[in-house]
């Protein structure tokens, strides 16, 4: 539904390239994650989808349809189609939550009474029906995107492009939003483009993902794939960045594995049937279990030590991958 | 009264008291219907803005820098044809608009351009990629978001008026600049000099204080 075709991208006055050279298909119905560091150039390929941003060399296409060529006024009206939203919000704030909302069926002309309708039933999609006469500065953050996401969906559109749209929100509110994003994509068959630097939030509800680095996309696939098996120095980095407590992995004396195991073993019991079943002591150091889509997965670190060491390793190897 | 203040016409300063009033109102809502566009001008055409046009943002910034720096006195004079040809007469209080008015339609219009300015960038594009019209951006987001800043430049636009009246004044157009002058200046009637300094006084601060408090009101910031 959208591509990208070699797309460049150079600011004047700028050094390098922002974009450089990306190739990108979206299809129609999926939460697609594009993520990369500060910097990568994601706002700007993202901004090219809804014709904010035009390329220096290269094509954007929503529907086959280049977004650069159109005219003014095609181009307004593939951005009534094009709902967007923002890690800033970009709300107005001299307008309540319910104007906010109404402002794109304002600007589409859109008969009064209807408006009020539909404001009403945007409000109620996204749980701010008693908020409706408050102006942003009175609202919460996670208020303030869900007003911002009701806008964005005012007319209707077929994409959501979602930048950074979960920064400015604490972990539990972003999971909210997530979660109501996941919940479009699913009951109305939103197609959705989500900006992130956050690892995280690609796992919650990204079915494929790109990560962008330097303006140049360096490795893509289904969630995952990328996630539980990263193929790229950039990704393996942004994975490894994720916070967490610091383990005690340094300290442990004895031999420590990475393991990765996904489907039916990842459900199991398998670390304890394995340390059953070779007679050795295994000490969780890290780890993350979980879903990914609909596959479980499980992603240790590992510290073996007394006992077969050996027929362990050999054990885990056959139900997962393992690694350094 | 009596004393010092036993002289003075009191009805003179009532009539040099409304006409500063006429002035001061008709011109300032001729200025803000002037510079209020010219200043949207200034801001739409400016880089990266929605009407950008790089050699009209030139030409009109330097028609507007040319303005602000003739001092008020000398556009006084140098007008005096184009009012005669505009109202036919330079005296007066009809005579003083013309000069006023241009004199403060190109300083409300950079205070209009700066108000613009403070509208949050983040706002001016999601209202853009809403599919919005510039004239669309301009009415339903640029205007409202900056509303408090352009009230804020109309108060300032106000009291500099005041001022520019006082100074019209000295080339006969009625007021109390007027009087200061005749009475004050001209005949060494200081107390007329110290009532209508202090009427004007009063003067800018109503304005300052009625200004505020509609800022307050319409911020929601
Ligand atoms: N309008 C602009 N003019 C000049 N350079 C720009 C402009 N917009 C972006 N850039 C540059 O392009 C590069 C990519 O910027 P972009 O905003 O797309 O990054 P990003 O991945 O969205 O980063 P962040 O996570 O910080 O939002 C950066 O080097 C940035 O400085
Ligand atoms: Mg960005």
């Amino acid at each position: 539904m959208i591509r990208l075709e070699g797309v460049h991208k150079r600011f004047p006055g700028a050094g390098g390239a922002a974009l450089d050279g990306v190739n990108l298909a979206i299809a129609r119905g999926e939460v697609f994650g594009i993520i990369g560091r500060s910097g990568a150039g994601k706002s700007t390929l993202v901004r090219m989808i809804n014709g904010l941003e035009r390329p220096s060399a290269g094509r954007v296409t929503l529907d086959g349809v280049d977004v650069a060529a159109l005219a003014p006024a095609d181009l307004r009206a593939l951005r009534r189609r094009v709902g967007m939203i923002f890690q800033g919000f970009g709300l107005l704030s001299s307008a309540t939550a319910a104007q906010n909302i109404a402002l794109p069926l304002r600007i589409a002309g859109t008969p009064a009474r209807e408006v009020a309708a539909r404001v009403a039933e945007l409000l109620g999609m996204v749980g701010l029906t008693d908020h409706a006469d408050k102006y942003p500065a009175q609202l919460s953050g996670g208020q303030k995107q869900r007003v911002g996401i009701a806008r964005a969906l005012a007319t209707r559109p077929d994409v959501l492009l979602c930048d950074e749209a979960t920064s400015a929100l604490d972990p539990e509110t972003t999971r909210d939003v997530l979660a109501l994003i996941a919940a479009l994509n699913r009951d109305l068959g939103l197609t959705i483009v989500l900006i992130t630097h956050e690892m995280d939030v690609v796992r919650q509800v990204c079915g494929r993902v790109a990560v962008l680095h330097a303006g140049k996309v360096v490795e893509s696939g289904a969630t995952v794939d990328v996630v539980l098996d990263p193929r790229h120095a950039e990704t393996r980095s942004l994975l490894a960045e994720e916070g967490g407590a610091p383990s005690y992995r340094h300290s442990f004396a004895g031999e420590i594995v990475r393991f990765t195991a996904r489907g039916e073993a990842a459900a199991g019991p398998l670390i304890s049937r394995i340390a059953r079943e070779t007679g050795t002591e295994i000490a969780i150091l890290e780890g993350r279990v979980g879903h990914l889509g609909d596959t479980p997965y499980a992603q240790l670190t590992l510290g073996l030590s007394a006992g077969n060491i050996a027929a362990a390793r050999a054990a885990l190897a056959q139900a997962g991958v393992i690694g350094a | 009264m009596s004393g010092f203040f036993a002289d003075i016409m009191w009805s003179d300063i009532g009539l040099a008291t409304l006409d500063t009033l006429v002035m001061v109102s008709v011109s300032l809502v001729l200025t803000v219907l002037i510079g209020l566009p010219l200043g949207l001008a200034l801001f739409l055409t400016g880089p990266g803005q929605a009407w950008e046009r790089r050699w009209l943002n030139v030409a009109l910034s330097a028609a507007v820098n040319v303005m602000r720096s003739l001092p008020f006195i000398i556009l006084l004079i140098v007008l005096i044809p184009v009012t005669l040809a505009l109202v036919g007469t330079s005296l007066g209080v009809a005579g003083a608009i013309v000069p006023l008015v241009a004199g403060a339609a190109p300083f409300f219009a950079r205070l209009a351009e700066a108000a613009l300015r403070e509208v949050d960038r983040g706002t001016i594009e999601a209202v853009q990629a809403l599919g919005a019209t510039t004239r669309d951006l301009v009415l339903r987001a640029l205007l409202p978001e900056a509303l408090p800043g352009l009230v804020a430049a109309t108060t300032v636009t106000a009291i500099t008026l005041v001022s520019y009246t006082a100074m019209a004044g000295v080339v006969g157009a009625g007021g109390l600049g007027d009087l200061a002058v005749r009475y004050g200046y001209q005949r060494f009637q200081t107390d007329v000099m110290v009532v209508t300094v202090a009427l004007m006084i009063v003067l800018v601060q109503i304005l300052q204080m009625l200004g505020d408090r509609l800022v307050r009101r319409l911020s929601r910031r």
